[in-house]
């Protein structure tokens, strides 16, 4: 298949999958905040940082409140993670390799980003926002199931499994990061938060939808430890970030030149096999271990993209072309 | 109720559908009583369907502005242009006529050129034609077949008969949109197909992939076919993808494939792997920068040799252009007559040569009656309409075809058929014309039954271009009377 192709496939994975949790994120946020005491300090902020738009966020808007943030992470133009912009590029990728996907996969992306353009910027507010992000969440698995159930498990769709898992790894990592940096404020608080840990890290796992399956995984009560064991480590779970990797893994193993890639996936899962998120020193160290498999994240993409991806001589090619 | 059609009156105009208020031609019955006996809030429910379907389906076509490229909505009207079977049997043969010898023009224009020492067509024309390719001369594609995809554009006059109004042998466009308004027109009026013999359209792309796999150097069941488009701006963009999707082809850009020892491969995820066959959509000038235009980065340095050496295909070839000429189109009679030896089964339009000084001074003494055109534009641009134009466009005409006589044909102002498009929830007529697809290799001749209807939505308009206000509708040939 087509180096461009696959290139467009695996960012038209991402994208949708970007969408999908970015939706994930403002669920929790929302459904977390309404179970904090006021005063706590745990505030929309957060997500701004998380999500790393804390610059683009600061030109447009001065206070960090729901309305705005949720704006900014559903609707705002210059933020390029927000869930409107990831349809439109989900969208235009999809466009682009319409000869690969079924049909009905791109009237389902295509209709998706109608609605979105239609309804995202009236969708700040708490009941409307609910309804968007739920269409969003859903079309994403419709799209998952069909492509799983309806287009052959060829090459190109080994390049959505990959661009999925791995922006997947990536946000689950960003959404355990909310439990973490919650917690971490919690110290600047004038409110005891600890009572309410519990609740926190439930409002995580819902968010991932992970709530039940972690429920019958783990017999003991919801505690901070063992939900990010769980969110990391399960590989049962198909939100875990051990879990993508290894998803990632076996898509690669079916490509060809996949050396170096599995090397580097390999690397990524040995690292948070090992890890001991628990006996990480505090909420500091381990917000920076987060941070470090993020890095591990790009350094599979680059991989990727470096191995099957048009080169940067031919990208050059490329963006001529669409220039003229 | 639904539509009145004592109301509809498309006098002076032949009717496609209607012969007199309130009587529908034989062919068309079917579907002019049941507009008829259909509330018209259906009627407004099945436009609205037909709107969504577009909307949902993402059929779109780009327009080109100044505010930047917009991508619109194919505009589109949901009742059908009927065509009796008989009658399209007819012109199927005249259409199959014209490329072969079409194809037979080409291929001894860039070899023995008999026709020209023969006299039946002028040196100069050749010569001086912009479409012709010095780098083409000498070669000889598979099966001598050199327009292997073929758009022809024809009108009824007032007289109902058909006629060619020109031919177009270089990229046609419009045959996914002939493809997707029938799928429209099944999702929104699905009782009529089942009561109705309509042919289907559908295999296109299966006759399309044939045609391209029969001319494949390498003799493969399944050659590598590759569909080369400009990219994702082209205005036909939906177009390409949809082609390669139906065929199951790659849809490779410029940036895609490299020569390498005059062979052609593209770019792929396991290295390099050879193509077989181009299904190009952009135009001669930008195919190669080694030969043609050097600064095009749509095409692909090399293409030319490879081409040259037999180790790869094109469809169309290079050069092939030569043959849809405007000034050349009034020669076509003649070349049907000299290549086959037979009548032309449809007849051209009569047109006026401006490089020929008699025709000249007519056209330039009658330009308020005459519709002029260019010999190499296309999309309806830079045509004169001398009776709706100005006289201040007329005059800066005439400097124009002074200038450049070779460049200029002139035809009466055909009185275009009509057909009914829905408007509110009535009918009424507006100008349409037909352009079915024809394909060609040295194994055979397909035409598409039927074609892409094209109507100028503008009341009076004749312009039925979809970058200016043209729509387009759904084209049955109906194979029993009803």
């Amino acid at each position: 298949m087509l180096s461009r192709v696959a290139e467009r496939l695996y960012w038209l994975a991402r994208h949708m999958e970007r969408a999908e949790n970015t939706a994930r994120l403002v669920n929790v946020y929302s459904n977390l905040l309404l179970d904090l005491p006021k005063g706590s300090k745990v505030g929309w902020e957060t997500l701004i940082h998380i999500t790393g738009g804390d610059q683009v966020f600061e030109e447009t808007f001065k206070n960090k409140d729901e309305t705005n943030v949720s704006s900014f992470l559903i609707a705002q133009k210059s933020n390029m993670g927000s869930i409107l912009n990831s349809l439109i590029m989900a969208r235009e990728n999809a466009r682009t390799t319409r000869e690969i996907i079924p049909a009905e996969a791109w009237e389902l992306i295509n209709d998706l980003y109608l609605y979105a353009r239609s309804n995202a910027a009236k969708s700040s507010g708490r009941s409307s926002r609910q309804v968007f992000l739920k269409r969003v969440i859903n079309s994403s698995f419709q799209l998952t199931g069909l492509l799983s159930g309806c287009m052959s498990h060829n090459h190109a769709y080994d390049f959505v499994v990959m661009g999925r898992n791995l922006e997947r790894a990536d946000m689950t990592s960003r959404i355990i990061d909310v439990g973490v940096a919650s917690l971490m404020n919690h110290a600047k608080n004038t409110i005891d938060i600890i009572p309410y840990e519990n609740s926190l890290w439930m409002n995580v796992l819902r968010s991932l939808n992970g709530y039940q399956m972690y429920r019958q995984h783990v017999q003991d009560r919801v505690n901070g430890e063992d939900v990010v064991d769980f969110l990391l480590l399960e590989p049962s779970f198909p939100r875990t970030v051990l879990h993508c990797l290894n998803r990632l893994v076996e898509a690669a193993g079916q490509l060809p030149n996949n050396e170096n890639s599995l090397r580097t996936v390999a690397a990524t899962q040995r690292k948070v096999r090992d890890s001991k998120f628990s006996e990480l020193l505090d909420t500091n160290t381990q917000h920076d271990f987060i941070d470090q498999i993020q890095l591990e994240f790009a350094a599979i993409h680059n991989e990727i993209a470096s191995t099957w991806f048009l080169k940067p001589v031919e990208l050059q090619q490329q963006t001529q072309t669409n220039a003229a | 109720m639904g539509i009145d059609w004592n109301a509809y009156n498309s006098a002076p105009f032949y009717d496609e559908l209607i012969s007199t208020p309130g009587n529908a031609r034989k062919h068309a019955r079917a579907i002019v009583s049941y507009l008829h006996k259909l509330k018209s809030e259906e009627i407004g429910a099945r436009k609205h369907a037909a709107e969504v379907a577009i909307t949902t389906m993402g059929i779109t076509f780009t327009v080109y502005s100044d505010a930047g490229n917009i991508d619109r909505d194919w505009p589109f009207d949901i009742i059908p242009r009927v065509i009796a079977a008989k009658e399209w049997a007819v012109a199927e043969q005249g259409l199959v006529q014209r490329l072969q010898a079409l194809n037979m023009f080409i291929d001894d224009i860039y070899n023995d050129q008999k026709i020209l020492k023969d006299k039946v067509v002028p040196k100069d024309l050749i010569t001086k034609s912009k479409n012709f390719r010095k780098a083409c001369v000498g070669m000889k594609p598979v099966g001598g077949i050199w327009a292997h995809i073929c758009g022809t554009d024809l009108v009824r006059d007032g007289d109902g008969q058909f006629y060619v109004l020109e031919d177009n042998l270089r990229v046609p466009s419009g045959v996914s949109y002939m493809l997707e308004n029938r799928a429209v027109t099944k999702r929104v009026f699905p009782e009529l197909f089942e009561d109705l013999t309509i042919l289907p359209i559908s295999d296109y792309p299966t006759q399309l992939f044939d045609t391209l796999a029969a001319i494949s150097p390498r003799p493969l069941d399944y050659p590598e076919v590759v569909v080369l488009t400009p990219g994702v701006y082209n205005s036909a963009y939906f177009e390409h993808a949809y082609l390669a999707q139906r065929m199951g082809a790659e849809l490779v850009e410029g940036s895609d494939l490299v020569v390498e020892d005059d062979h052609v491969f593209m770019r792929t995820i396991s290295g390099l792997s050879k193509v077989d066959v181009i299904y190009r959509r952009i135009d001669d000038l930008f195919l190669d920068p080694e030969v043609f235009f050097k600064d095009s980065a749509l095409g692909v340095p090399g293409l030319m040799r490879a081409w040259l050496k037999g180790n790869v295909a094109l469809a169309n070839a290079p050069g092939a252009g030569v043959a849809d000429d405007k000034v050349l189109y009034t020669y076509v009679p003649a070349i049907i007559k000299y290549y086959l030896d037979q009548e032309p089964i449809i007849e051209n339009v009569p047109s006026f040569i401006c490089s020929d000084e008699k025709q000249k001074q007519h056209v330039l003494a009658n330009l308020d009656k005459l519709v002029v055109k260019p010999a190499n534009e296309s999309g309806g641009y830079g045509m004169l309409m001398g009776p709706q134009a100005t006289k201040k466009q007329r005059n800066e005409f005439a400097e124009l075809i002074k200038a450049d006589p070779r460049n200029y044909i002139a035809q009466p102002l055909l009185s275009l058929s009509t057909a009914p498009v829905l408007v509110g929830d009535h009918a009424e007529p507006r100008h349409v014309d037909l352009r079915p697809f024809i394909l060609q290799s040295g194994q055979g001749s397909y035409v598409t039954a039927g074609g892409l209807t094209r109507v100028a939505l503008v009341k009076g308009s004749y312009i039925v271009n979809s970058s200016q206000g043209g729509g387009s509708k759904d084209t049955w040939i109906v194979s029993e009377d009803g």
